[in-house]
């Protein structure tokens, strides 16, 4: 069942930019804007090492991944040759000014965080471990 | 609708590349049929040297086979030449009847091989060396004879020569000039070839004319006779003798031909415009190119008026010449022979087999000949294209570009002799065997295209010149021939140099001013020439052009750099790398408020809080109480010092105040790309100012400024820039200096890059020697500056759209 809800109004979403909505426990959806006031919206994880597309730079349809440059396609998701690769997509409406997602996509698509390399805690646990006892 | 047909006469290199780009961009505007007159689908006619010479087979060398054209609907007429064309009803006919119909023709007749008029030319056992059959001829010859002479020392006489040698014939090969490749090497490089072929077991007779080719009584040559009298036994007689366009089709026809078809810059035939023609038959400007890269970038150009986009043309190549005898290198370019007003640097070492000489007019390097080592060859061909002024690096010049600070390869210069496992590209991690399959799997020509498929030499770039070697190994394309100017990206056909004089000239104010006055392919362009254009709106007309948010990479909208996990990374300003223990104390308040999970100082003296979430940002900034570091920006970063006369028993000057100043007047100042100053206080040099993009270091009688300084990808050592008095003349000069380069400097174009485009000489002409270009070029910096917002504070003013640090909703 779907189920439509009005999340921003068009202008919330700079021309040639982009807004995320936030899922508990999820990872975020991205919505953007592109040139002809076209409105996208897609899981915030590129497919190549999950870089957030909602900081990358958009241009045409496509929006260009902030860690390494891999080019997105907004409407389906997926990387542009020669990469490879696709990322969830999500249905918007836009009726009139407002912008429209479906609840019943973004609370079933795509759950879970988004799993990137772990990274040491190196700074965090020289400090617990130098700070003295109190 | 009904699809137009194209027809295409020659079924080789060029002209199967023209239709693959044009599939690329409309696959579904014509049906295409294909005339070849060879029974081959199309294959590398570079690689034949290889296929003789044992190193590679027939089937590894076809580019399309027949599945291709079955996939996309072509036509194939194999093994079927083209006769006549009849241009009044557009037919196209070939010797045994067919016909096929046109809308479009595409001529890709090649060239055929120039064969002189020697009595003897057409006895049995008599080849050229220019397709599959030639090779075969001379693969099977070599299993029953023994005797073989070549007619040619050029490129190809020396592939066949060497070829037949490893297939175990005697060889002999003849040459009129006194020394091999007279049109691509000098005398001394062509001896040093001719002796490590000599080694190889091949003969050389170089000075000699040919009288005739003898034949036996079946028919088939046996000898070949000199001029001088004397003779020498042959089974096998190669001929290569160069080769012409082959324009027999279209004279016959009545296109106008001269040295070639002659085509404009579209491709188009002069005579008809329904015609055109690319590949070595075509003469472009007067040339007609044997190369492939040429040829390549025509098929493009000439694919895109095919697909009626009416855009890109082909403004004629920069060739060079490197040989494809395994074991041997060689590179040449330009007036390698030099002349009367020219000058030569020559590096001779004839036992390791090393010969450099390099030709120098006007200050220019005009010519390049290398043998045994040709690491630097691109290097140089670069040099040659661009023209620039050498004079400031004249005594480096000869030890080539790779001298000092080359990182990612283990030091490695000679592809050959590394393995398949070995690492190439150490910064995406890409090994030797990894590349060379790509390079034959997917059919790679140049250098663009490997590093678009494998990301190898992609980042920093250092390992281009291994990369160029295994491209001529594994492809045998010549990569190293270049389009005279380089396109911004594929947006546009205008440089980067032709968008930067427009917008000043034609006073342009915005991005789309600028994307409709040049034309461009794209309604908003793309993530790479975007940015460009408004950094060059804004350094060029400050104060009138709009900065636009959306045209800065994440960094500079968030004012934070981005981590692999999303996060960001925050360095607050410290001026000159000095601090104090209130800033220290909101420093270690910040980070236990927000729990920012690492700490790090860098290498600018500064300290990074690391793993801040984003929409911390601004209440991180705000709980720090202190300016941006801008340490995410195409900006000025910092301003590293010493501790200089104040502290330092060793310190000659006071180094920090002056950085202090220096980064205080400089600080907000967007560049073409990230800038790095540093003060030291004594030639001890703490600061490190010899790495820097301007670095100072203090004497006892003043200040040295040293610029264009790089500790990156290449390390490269600033050069001297000036000797001056007074702090206040530092912070001028060096201002200036930065001014030239913000006004000049093609964005994401480090000082070290942009100096050794418009070399040192010119900005010391700029900055030095015209007081009244300094004073308007530092005032000019200052009016730019002036008044300029700091991002993490004045949002409204510095365009920052507060928004992004928000969720629109939470689910």
């Amino acid at each position: 069942m779907s189920d439509w809800k009005v999340f921003c109004r068009l202008d919330d979403i700079p021309v040639l930019g982009s807004r995320r909505i936030a899922r508990n426990g999820s990872t975020d959806v991205a919505i953007f804007r592109n040139g002809d006031n076209k409105v996208f919206a897609l899981l915030d994880r590129c497919p190549h090492k999950g870089g957030p597309l909602s900081q990358g730079i958009v241009f045409g349809d496509s929006v260009a991944c902030p860690l390494h440059n891999w080019t997105i396609g907004l409407d389906d998701g997926c990387a542009k040759s020669p990469d490879v690769g696709c990322t969830q997509r999500f249905s918007v409406d836009v009726k009139g000014s407002d912008v429209l997602l479906d609840v019943e996509e973004l609370t079933t698509l795509a759950l879970g965080p988004t799993v990137v390399p772990a990274r040491a805690a190196l700074g965090a646990e020289t400090a617990a471990a130098e700070r003295p006892a109190v | 609708m009904k699809k137009m047909k194209l027809v295409m006469v020659g079924n080789g290199m060029a002209g199967v590349r023209t239709l693959e780009e044009l599939l690329k961009i409309a696959p579904h505007l014509y049906d295409i049929a294909i005339f070849g007159a060879e029974p081959h689908p199309n294959y590398n006619r570079i690689l034949l040297s290889p296929v003789l010479a044992g190193e590679q087979t027939l089937d590894e060398i076809v580019l399309n086979p027949l599945s291709w054209y079955a996939e996309h609907g072509i036509k194939l007429h194999l093994g079927k030449k083209v006769v006549d064309v009849n241009r009044a009803r557009r037919v196209v006919v070939a010797e045994d009847g067919t016909e096929e119909s046109y809308d479009r023709l595409l001529i890709a007749t090649g060239s055929n091989p120039f064969i002189p008029p020697l009595p003897g030319r057409d006895l049995q056992g008599v080849i050229a060396f220019r397709d599959i059959a030639d090779t075969n001829a001379m693969i099977e010859t070599a299993k029953t004879h023994k005797h073989a002479v070549v007619i040619g020392g050029g490129l190809l006489g020396l592939e066949a020569a060497n070829g037949l040698v490893s297939r175990g014939m005697d060889v002999t090969l003849v040459h009129i000039a006194p020394w091999l490749m007279d049109r691509q090497l000098d005398d001394v490089a062509g001896d040093l070839l001719r002796k490590s072929l000599e080694l190889r077991g091949m003969k050389f007779r170089v000075e000699t004319h040919t009288q005739e080719l003898v034949g036996g009584p079946h028919g088939r040559v046996t000898a070949v006779k000199f001029k001088d009298g004397s003779e020498t036994p042959a089974d096998l007689v190669v001929i290569a003798a160069g080769i012409r366009p082959n324009t027999q089709l279209a004279e016959k026809i009545g296109l106008h031909c001269l040295r070639g078809i002659v085509v404009n810059d579209t491709m188009q035939t002069v005579t008809d415009p329904r015609i055109y023609s690319v590949g070595e038959c075509a003469a472009h400007r007067g040339i007609a190119y044997g190369l492939v890269a040429p040829l390549f970038e025509q098929g493009k150009v000439c694919a895109t008026h095919l697909a009626e986009f009416g855009i890109g043309r082909y403004a004629g190549s920069t060739t060079s010449t490197k040989l494809k005898v395994t074991g041997i290198d060689l590179f040449s370019a330009g007036n390698f022979m030099g002349g009367a007003d020219c000058e030569e640097i020559v590096m001779s070492d004839p036992y390791g087999g090393v010969y450099k000489k390099l030709v120098i007019q006007d200050d220019r390097l005009v010519g390049a000949c290398l043998y045994g080592d040709t690491v630097d060859g691109s290097f140089y061909f670069k040099l040659l294209r661009e023209g620039r002024r050498i004079g400031d690096m004249r005594d480096k010049l000869m030890f080539g570009e790779s001298h000092l600070g080359d990182a990612g390869h283990q030091g490695q210069n000679k592809a050959a002799a590394m393995a398949d496992s070995d690492e190439v590209c150490g910064c995406n991690g890409v090994s030797k065997g990894a590349i060379c399959k790509a390079i034959k799997d997917k059919g790679l020509f140049t250098i663009e295209e490997v590093r678009k498929i494998t990301k190898a030499s992609a980042s920093c770039g250092s390992c281009t010149g291994l990369v160029e070697q295994l491209l001529m190994f594994t492809a045998g394309g010549d990569y190293s021939a270049a389009p005279r100017k380089k396109a911004m990206c594929a947006c546009t056909d205008a440089s980067h140099q032709e968008v930067r004089e427009t917008i000043r000239a034609e006073h342009l104010l915005t991005i789309d001013d600028v994307y409709r006055r040049l034309s461009w392919r794209t309604p908003n362009g793309c993530a790479s020439c975007r940015p460009a254009v408004n950094y060059y709106l804004i350094s060029t007309w400050p104060k009138q052009a709009k900065d636009d948010p959306q045209s800065h990479f994440i960094n500079e909208r968030s004012h934070a750099n981005i981590q692999k996990d999303g996060t960001y990374s925050v360095v607050p300003r410290m001026w000159g790398g000095t601090t104090n223990s209130s800033e220290l104390r909101r420093i270690a308040d910040t980070i236990d408020k927000f729990k920012i999970p690492t700490v790090k100082v860098t290498g600018g003296q500064r300290i990074d809080l690391l793993g801040v979430k984003k929409e911390d940002l601004p209440a991180v900034w705000q709980s720090l109480g202190m300016p941006s570091g801008h340490a995410y920006g195409k900006t000025l970063r910092t301003v590293k010092t010493c501790v200089g006369s104040e502290w330092c028993r060793f310190g000659t000057q006071d180094s920090t105040r002056l950085g202090i100043d220096l980064e205080r007047a400089l600080w907000r100042m967007y560049a073409p790309h990230k800038v790095k100053l540093a003060v030291s206080g004594c030639p001890r040099n703490c600061a490190e100012s010899g790495i820097k993009d301007v670095g100072i270091i203090g004497v006892d009688s003043g200040w040295e400024v040293y610029v264009a300084g790089n500790a990156g990808i290449k390390t490269e050592v600033a050069q001297f820039f000036v000797k001056l008095k007074t702090a206040e003349e530092v912070l001028e000069y060096a201002g200036a200096f930065l001014q030239l380069y913000r006004e000049e400097g093609w964005y994401l174009e480090r000082t070290v890059h942009y100096v050794a485009r418009v070399g040192l000489d010119y900005c010391k002409a700029r900055v030095l020697d015209d007081a009244a270009n300094r004073k308007a070029l530092w005032e000019r910096l200052q009016f730019s500056l002036d008044g300029e917002p700091d991002p993490w504070f004045e949002f409204e003013k510095a365009g920052v759209d507060a928004r992004q640090f928000q969720p629109l909703g939470v689910i």
